[in-house]
């Protein structure tokens, strides 16, 4: 077992699928409002999903898959956000080209082609979390890049497509879906597989994220972004890792996932070793053995029994010690078989499957144990496993685990994987194919005129990498550069610069730090637009207030809506006064209170007296003529 | 696959292509179906194969499916280099597996109109390759064969608007031959546009059959993973082998949700809703019964909604009278309906006229002079009502009595599609206008209803707090 790991020699690859929801009015294909989540619904929808029949006549294989589970499918609707399109009773509308638009801005970002016709496409899903069984997609534009490291971060194609439901529960055979985020806009970023070390996946989210929301057009918050990590090592094959929420999680995911790969990789030579090479040296015996534990006290096979199931038996010929076999830090290969269990067979009560090496204890352990071990005439190397439950998913856990015994002897199974909580990962299906894929003959193709392309150009927004340049050049730290990308605060501190001629870094700082600081207070600060944050800089720059006002004022506007700057300077009563008139006000100015117990300085008596003249003057005069005249004030004193 | 056919011995090298983008594939010798590598203007790489053009898309761009499964419109005058590296041209067949016999099940024959009701997908394409061959049907949906035993016939291969009177007499003659061969009941497959209008001609041209007839299509096409083709074939299927009903009936999904089919009598049926599931509604009375895939608490696919059926009795005789006069119309009235309008219908020699009147069967005054012409040259004016459900009750105002006095006939609650079909048969048969008018007012299979039950109306309006909460826990 491995946990530490050499990504260079071990050939780690991973590359991304980032999904971004966009800020449209609408869906993507109806006229549903976008953005509208409820948690309440007014109807319920009951579906199957059947998988069509490929050229060859055959299934995709996670169409097969899917339909095996046989699940019912529930959908809730609430007619706020879901129409008959989403329910599938109305072909699509028109796509919406608002959506067309933000993705072109995003594909020119990144340098890319655009599609000459963009052609809907339909991408099958039969998991039901799409009522009409696959999504509706198309390629915007392909072949662009992105600066990363150092180098170029390749972008394959980015495609808008309709989001899907989100789940609300899986138990058993019936799956239940709410409907409300269902058809919205998203675009899906494909990167290269040029990422090599988790931390570089991590980092080539954040990089994705920014500059989708360097757009200013796309939706933030939680679910907003999504990303999958395709991850492979040397001999190992591609695993989609779904939904990861946050780049930082991703470290952890692809890392553990690479250790996953090797590791089977290794049971691979382990099964080869013990000369199982084909699908045929993967011999086991299916067994109903619920007689033998009819008594047992284990609570979840009491269960099963009374209600109506029963209890399997499976045993592996030579698999002695396989099901230990340890994948990661804290999983085996028995995780891998209870994945498959647990959807395919949609037997979920826990312990989904245990092996005859880790059977929990019980009374009359050893007598039933021996029991079964004549029941199922093992051998010495033989080892077994128990399902329990209806009767037919039992029969189907069985096939699986032996189906998964099959895809050992290859390595790794390609695969999505859905994302766990501290980095770990599920079976979710199996890696779908380019053969679910069709053309939507319900929508006609778009054409994208250089015109639009060039009406698209004019609108775009500096990227992060060009941001990071400029303000880098100004003095402006990384992390509010960042921060101000994220926050939407570029944009204001563009304006600013230009309209007001206020200096770059000083304008970063103001409104990427110190107003995050209001911010962080609770004043509403991001009420400030361009108009108000332009009235303020020009303000400073025409000296009329301190660097101090600036916030001064951005506070009491932001608690004010719709006051001017100048109406909230003299509310606030500040304004530059002329030196005359404040140096008159710091007569009164004494030591009083200083502590000199951990010494005395003329610096730090300085320091004192302008900390208590700016309380004085605040907002009214600059901090460098207040500092200067105190200066002078005490070297006149000292003199004297 | 096909091994690569030589360019110019390629009959569909230009498949829907014209113009630039035509010219950009004879430019770099590859065509429909080629696999190729296009480079662009901006050094962009297209790998995938060529698909055919639809003939209404512009003639500037060439698609392509490029082998991640996605599909793209390459701009023809951008094309640099076009190098054609294989040919792969799409097989349209379906894998046809043999259909189980098994003599304890029922049989069943499934006329074939041109409905897609049963399909295979062409992923490339995304064209629908219907499922015909019992074989080919047991392939796609392969539950059929625990219902029953069956045969197929493939009559025409028409969309659902293309169906008319050649066809309707091939189909009622299609479907004696069946009966006569002792099969134990028809399933039609059909398209659902007119799917009633068959429905309601059939009822005229096909009586007292001793086993169920039954129409079925797909309202989401069979080859969407969420279509209701596959349990609507299943419920049909069933309901021909075991149903008692022996009448001509659609079997069309009962509520959106994969729960149950509806059997609608084909003379007082509708499709109300222009792309839902449950898009068919009995209209004036109550469905005939339910089927589903499970059976009921009382161990049966059906629930029989009434008693009123003519039931399977494989001893009874069939009646073919496929007659259908086609100088046969139909008007909406609306008002400033013309009057010039009947009169060309009349000048060109109409037999028939169907209006559908507004409220109980009324037109406005400035077209009696129209339609007393038309009368008195031999034409036959029936009046329906466009509220669809109801009676035309026009003795009730002065306006309904002038137009019986021209000599209309009302129709009661005969719906008016259905009366345009049982026009035009009894228009076909004779024109002794005594026997038109005792043939139209006597109901053949409850086109005319003698009374209509309060839930014979039901048109749930949504937003009503009683209506939403009863969607919410029945309308599913």
């Amino acid at each position: 077992m491995i946990e530490k790991l050499d990504y260079q020699s071990a050939g780690l690859i991973s590359g991304l699928e980032v999904h971004q929801q966009l800020l449209t009015d609408h869906k993507l294909f109806c006229r549903c409002p976008a953005g509208l989540y409820t948690r309440t619904h007014d109807g319920e929808v009951l579906r199957h999903m059947r998988p069509t029949l490929s050229e060859l006549g055959e299934y995709d294989g996670t169409a097969l898959m899917e339909f095996k589970t046989k699940k019912e499918i529930i959908y809730l609707l609430n007619h706020l956000n879901v129409c008959t399109y989403e329910m599938d009773d109305t072909p699509p509308f028109l796509v919406n080209q608002e959506a067309i638009d933000v993705a072109i801005e995003l594909c020119l970002a990144m340098g890319m082609d655009i599609i000459d016709e963009v052609h809907i496409a339909r991408k099958q899903y039969l998991d039901g979390s799409i009522p009409t069984g696959f999504q509706r997609t198309a390629i915007v534009g392909m072949n662009g890049g992105m600066p990363f490291h150092g180098r170029t971060l390749s972008v394959t194609h980015v495609s808008i497509e309709e989001d899907s439901c989100r789940e609300v529960s899986d138990k058993g055979h019936r799956i239940v879906w709410r409907t409300d985020r269902l058809g919205m806009p998203l675009t899906e970023t494909v990167t290269g597989p040029d990422l090599r070390t988790p931390q570089e996946v991590r980092d080539a989210i954040t990089l994705c994220g920014l500059l989708a929301r360097s757009t200013g057009r796309v939706r933030t918050g939680i679910g907003a972004s999504r990303q999958d990590v395709n991850v492979s090592v040397r001999g190992g094959s591609r695993v989609e890792i779904k939904g990861v929420p946050k780049a930082a999680w991703a470290v952890k995911l692809v890392h553990n996932e690479a250790v996953r790969q090797v590791n089977l990789l290794r049971l691979r030579d382990e099964l080869q070793r013990r000369g199982w090479t084909e699908p045929g040296h993967v011999r086991t015996h299916v067994c109903d053995v619920t007689d033998v534990f009819q008594g047992v006290d284990l609570g979840f096979m009491q269960r099963a029994i009374r209600g109506g199931g029963r209890i399997f038996a499976v045993r592996l010929e030579g698999g002695l010690g396989l099901a230990q076999w340890p994948t990661q830090p804290e999983t085996t290969f028995l995780d891998e078989l209870s994945g498959r269990i647990r959807v395919i067979a949609c037997l979920d009560e826990a312990p989904i499957v245990l092996s005859g090496q880790q059977m929990p204890e019980f009374p009359l352990k050893h007598r039933t144990v021996e029991r079964l071990r004549r029941k199922l005439r093992m051998a010495d190397n033989d080892d077994y496993f128990i399902v329990f439950g209806p009767e037919a998913d039992c029969r189907t856990a069985a096939e699986e685990i032996r189906l998964r015994f099959v895809d050992a002897l290859k390595g790794v199974p390609q695969e999505t994987r859905q994302s766990l909580a501290g980095g770990f990962t599920t079976f979710e299906r199996i890696l779908p194919g380019p053969d679910r894929m069709y053309p939507d003959t319900d929508s006609p193709p778009t054409r994208i005129t250089a015109d639009r392309v060039a009406a698209a150009r004019a609108r775009m927004r500096p990227t992060p990498w060009e941001r990071f340049h400029t303000y880098g050049a100004w003095g402006v730290p990384p992390e509010t550069t960042e921060y101000l990308i994220r926050r939407g605060g570029v944009n204001l501190v563009d304006a600013v610069v230009r309209l007001t001629g206020a200096d770059g870094l000083l304008a970063a700082v103001e409104i990427g730090q110190r107003a995050k600081a209001l911010h962080r207070k609770g004043l509403p600060v991001e009420r400030l637009g361009e108009a108000e944050w332009v009235q303020i800089f020009d303000l400073y720059t025409g000296g009329r207030i301190p660097r101090e006002g600036i916030q001064m004022l951005a506070a009491h506007m932001a608690a004010n809506p719709g006051q001017s700057a100048l109406g909230a300077m003299e509310a606030l009563r500040i304004g530059i006064q002329p030196r005359e008139a404040w140096s008159r006000e710091l007569n009164g100015l004494s030591m009083e209170d200083y502590r000199i117990d951990k010494g005395d300085s003329d610096g730090k008596r300085l320091r004192f007296l302008a900390g208590r003249a700016m309380k004085m003057l605040l907002g009214r005069a600059p901090a460098r003529d207040v500092a200067e005249y105190l200066r002078t004030r005490l070297t006149q004193e000292a003199s004297r | 696959m096909s091994a690569a056919i030589p360019l110019n011995e390629r009959e569909d090298r230009f498949q829907g292509y014209r113009g630039p983008a035509r010219d950009a594939l004879e430019r770099h010798a590859i065509g429909v179906w080629s696999e190729v590598e296009i480079v662009n203007d901006r050094d962009s790489l297209f790998k995938g194969v060529i698909l055919p053009r639809s003939e209404t898309f512009d003639d500037l761009h060439i698609v392509v499916k490029l082998f991640n499964g996605y599909n793209v419109g390459v701009e023809a005058s951008r094309i640099r280099t076009a190098v054609e590296t294989g040919y792969r041209k799409a097989v349209y067949r379906i894998p046809e597996k043999a259909f189980p016999s098994d003599y304890r099940k029922r049989n069943v024959t499934l006329l074939g109109t041109g409905g897609t009701i049963a399909s295979r997908l062409d992923y490339r394409t995304g064209a629908v390759i219907p499922a015909f061959t019992p074989g080919e049907l047991y392939g796609a949906v392969p539950e059929l064969a625990d219902i029953a035993n069956m045969d197929t016939k493939k009559l025409f291969g028409v969309f659902s608007e293309n169906m008319g009177p050649e066809q309707y007499k091939a189909l009622a003659l299609a479907i004696g031959d069946e009966i006569a061969k002792g099969v134990d009941g028809i399933v039609v497959g059909h398209g659902t546009d007119t799917m009633s209008h068959t429905g309601a001609i059939l009822s005229f041209m096909v009586q007292n059959s001793p086993v169920p007839i039954v129409l079925v299509g797909s309202q989401r096409s069979s080859d969407r993973p969420s279509s209701d083709a596959a349990l609507n074939l299943m419920n049909a299927v069933r309901t021909a082998a075991e149903c008692d009903i022996a009448e001509v009936m659609l079997c069309m999904f009962g509520p959106t949700s994969d729960n149950y089919d509806l059997l609608h009598r084909g003379t007082r049926c509708r499709k109300m809703h222009s792309s839902y599931r449950s898009t068919f509604r009995t209209i004036g009375a109550t469905p005939l019964a339910t089927v589903s895939r499970e059976k009921n608490e009382r161990g049966s696919h059906f629930t029989y909604l009434t008693d009123d059926i003519l039931r399977r009795d494989k001893t009874r005789v069939p009646v073919i009278n496929p007659a259908f006069e086609e100088k046969v119309t139909i008007q909406y009235y609306y008002p400033n309906f013309n009057p010039d309008i009947i009169d060309g219908l009349s000048d060109m020699g109409y037999r028939g006229l169907v209006i559908a009147g507004t409220g109980l069967g009324h037109i406005n005054k400035p077209l009696y002079p129209a339609v007393k012409r038309a009368i008195q040259k031999g034409m036959t004016v029936v009046m329906t009502v466009q509220t669809i459900w109801g009676y035309a009750q026009m003795y009730v105002y002065d306006t309904g009595r002038d137009l019986l006095n021209l000599g209309i006939i009302p129709m009661d609650n005969m719906l008016p599609e259905t009366a345009y079909m049982k026009l035009a048969w009894v228009l076909g048969q004779t024109e002794d206008p005594k026997r038109i008018r005792e043939m139209l007012l006597t109901p053949v299979n409850h086109e005319i209803t003698p009374r209509e039950p309060h839930n014979g109306y039901l048109v749930l309006q949504g937003g009503l707090p009683e209506v939403e909460a009863f969607i919410g826990q029945h309308w599913k």
